[in-house]
């Protein structure tokens, strides 16, 4: 095969974005302080255990919550003219163009103790709910702040399920439910696994949102990370040995579910 | 076989505040072949949707073999379509899209697999049970999507211009092939079309429309030879169509020059549209001819050839197997029989 020169920008970047830092991440876990060959840091992991499935289960909530519900609204969004799915896709979009850290600041105050939420709850007579640094919080600070990542592939998606493909199904004798599970479903399946991966890896190695909304007792593998590298445990050794279990993890469950198979479906819609 | 399958009763439909069928009344006989025909924007399709479940009509009924079926979805209706696009499940390979409907039905899977097998012999894609949608060429995909339909069984077919994307051979070749297919299947099929050739080669009647309104219905000789207004014989085929005047019964003046003709029960000097068929005008030697006229221009058309002629501030088209020369005066004859008087149209 010959090798195109267009190519060759793409190949620079991908090796100096993604080849040596992949391997300077590899080198560090598998590397002590003063260079030498070791495996403690990948040992060492263990340790971390509780709170590496803690943030797969939190991240996996998340997923399943943006999944429940940006799929109707996508659907809707799909089904809509032009111009009126147009304009709502925007304002999907319209919080993302707000910086993350501001946002989840703006939680913060909506629902610290006397907070906006508890304040207009104690106008009721009701008494203030505990909201901040639960898991409930972190779990919905990723609904909101992944949640467009989930709408996108749906959408796109979505759009291009003919109508006359609805027709037909309902013309042989679909009823509505029918319609959705035999087609709606089957050629929305790409976006789905799109969307889930879109939201789930950014979910999983998170760490402001853990600790802006989590508080100190729900630390995620995101805020471990981040205290080899910038906190002062300052050991990134063995900060790129959980990096690197991490990937394996993600990697591992994603062909467990089979989400890298099957990729034909993606092309037949298009 | 003169039982209605299908009536429609002062139907009106409208799409964006404007009108696109206006009371339209139509009886569809059990087993015959229908072509709705017209130009886009008739209401053919819209009529096709109405009687698929797809669009409700404003006013009016639908019914099907004698009961009301208003209101009642698609999935509930005993037809099927084509679809113009075809809409094909790209999710599924040929067996399954052709299986769908009777899935849906509960049939026990050897049913199904005898029954998706026979359909497949019937347009011919044995053995394309498994590949996938995409790997089909137009036709095929346009047999798949026939065969997926008439699975079903359904007392009517209905294809909406399913012809639409083939080329030319292939579109000829599919046309003999549903006309083979509705006769041996011995179902009502209601066709769309706006190529009079494909309405004319497969439809026991033909049902011409214009904004919404029938213009004609009959088979397609007497929409051809007969033609009921201008605008079907201008959309059936070519056409010289000329103002003329009707002098009394059995006479009629146009070009300037009176002409013997067949038709009558019009008013004394009524204001009429005279339509002749270009291979009905014979070229003849000049001072035999009841009209004579420059030929403008002689284009080659394979069977025939088409002569523009100028007769005097009058155009004529001439089919002739003979060429002419243009800038030459000819001679033009037309026999009484092949002079058409129809009524002028209000517009």
């Amino acid at each position: 095969m010959k090798m195109k020169y267009a190519a060759y920008p793409y190949i620079i970047w991908l090796i100096v974005f993604m080849a040596i830092p992949m391997g300077l991440i590899i080198y560090f876990a598998l590397t002590d302080a003063s260079g030498a060959f070791t495996i403690a840091n990948i040992a060492q992991t263990g340790r971390y255990m509780p709170v590496l499935i803690r943030s797969i289960w939190l991240a996996t909530i998340s997923t399943a919550v943006c999944l429940v519900l940006a799929y109707p609204l996508s659907y809707m969004l799909s089904r809509m003219q032009g111009l009126t799915s147009r304009t709502l896709l925007t304002l999907v979009m319209l919080p993302m163009w707000m910086n993350f850290l501001l946002r989840t600041y703006a939680w913060m105050t909506l629902l610290e103790k006397n907070g906006i939420i508890n304040q207009i709850l104690g106008v009721f007579g009701i008494e203030p709910l505990t909201m901040i640094n639960t898991q409930g919080a972190v779990i919905m600070g990723m609904v909101y702040n992944y949640i467009p990542f989930m709408i996108l592939p749906l959408h796109s998606v979505m759009v291009k399920i003919g109508k006359d493909v609805i027709e037909a199904a309902q013309d042989l004798g679909a009823s509505p439910a029918s319609v959705f599970s035999q087609v709606i479903l089957p050629l929305s399946m790409p976006g789905v696994r799109t969307g889930i991966t879109m939201v789930f890896v950014p979910a999983v190695s998170t760490f402001v949102i853990s600790q802006m909304l989590g508080g100190g007792t729900n630390q995620l593998i995101g805020d471990i990370i981040e205290l080899q590298f910038l906190g002062n445990a300052y050991n990134p050794s063995l900060g790129s040995a959980i990096s690197m279990v991490l990937m394996v993890l993600v990697l591992l469950c994603m062909s467990l579910t089979g989400f890298f198979d099957d990729d034909d479906v993606e092309d037949r819609l298009i | 076989m003169e039982k209605n399958i299908i009536s429609l009763r002062g139907i009106v439909a409208e799409y964006d505040g404007e009108r696109v069928l206006d009371g339209l009344d139509l009886d569809i006989r059990d087993e015959e072949f229908v072509t709705f025909l017209g130009p886009s924007g008739c209401g053919k399709t819209t009529t096709l949707r109405i009687i698929g479940g797809f669009i409700e009509p404003k006013e009016g009924d639908v019914f099907f073999d004698g009961k009301k079926i208003n209101g009642l979805p698609p999935y509930q209706r005993h037809v099927n379509t084509v679809f113009q696009r075809y809409a094909l499940f790209p999710h599924l390979d040929v067996f399954e899209n052709v299986a769908f409907g009777l899935k849906l039905k509960k049939m026990p899977k050897e049913q199904i697999a005898d029954k998706v097998e026979e359909m497949l012999k019937l347009v011919n894609l044995s053995g394309f049970e498994s590949r996938s949608i995409n790997q089909l060429s137009g036709g095929q995909q346009q047999r798949v999507a026939i065969a997926r339909a008439l699975v079903n069984e359904p007392k009517v077919l209905l294809l909406d211009e399913p012809l639409g994307a083939l080329d030319l051979k292939l579109r000829k070749e599919m046309q003999l092939e549903l006309k083979r297919i509705q006769q041996s299947l011995k179902i009502t099929f209601i066709y769309v079309t706006h190529d009079q050739e494909e309405a004319l080669t497969m439809s026991d009647r033909v049902v011409v429309m214009k904004r919404g309104e029938i213009m004609q219905i009959g088979t397609p000789q007497d929409i051809y030879n007969e033609p009921a207004n201008a605008f079907v014989a201008d959309f059936i085929g070519e056409s010289n169509i000329v103002d003329g005047v009707m002098h009394k019964d059995f006479l009629v003046e146009f070009a300037g020059v009176e002409f013997d003709c067949v038709d009558k029960g019009f008013e004394t000097d009524e204001q009429v549209d005279v339509v002749i068929r270009p291979e009905d005008i014979k070229v003849v030697p000049v001072d035999e001819a009841q009209l004579t006229g420059l030929v403008e221009s002689v284009t080659f058309k394979g069977v025939h050839y088409e002569i523009a002629v100028d007769g005097h501030g009058q155009k004529w088209i001439i089919h002739s197997t003979l060429s002419q020369t243009p800038g030459t005066l000819i001679g033009m004859m037309v026999t009484p029989e092949d002079i058409h008087i129809m009524k002028k149209m209000e517009e």
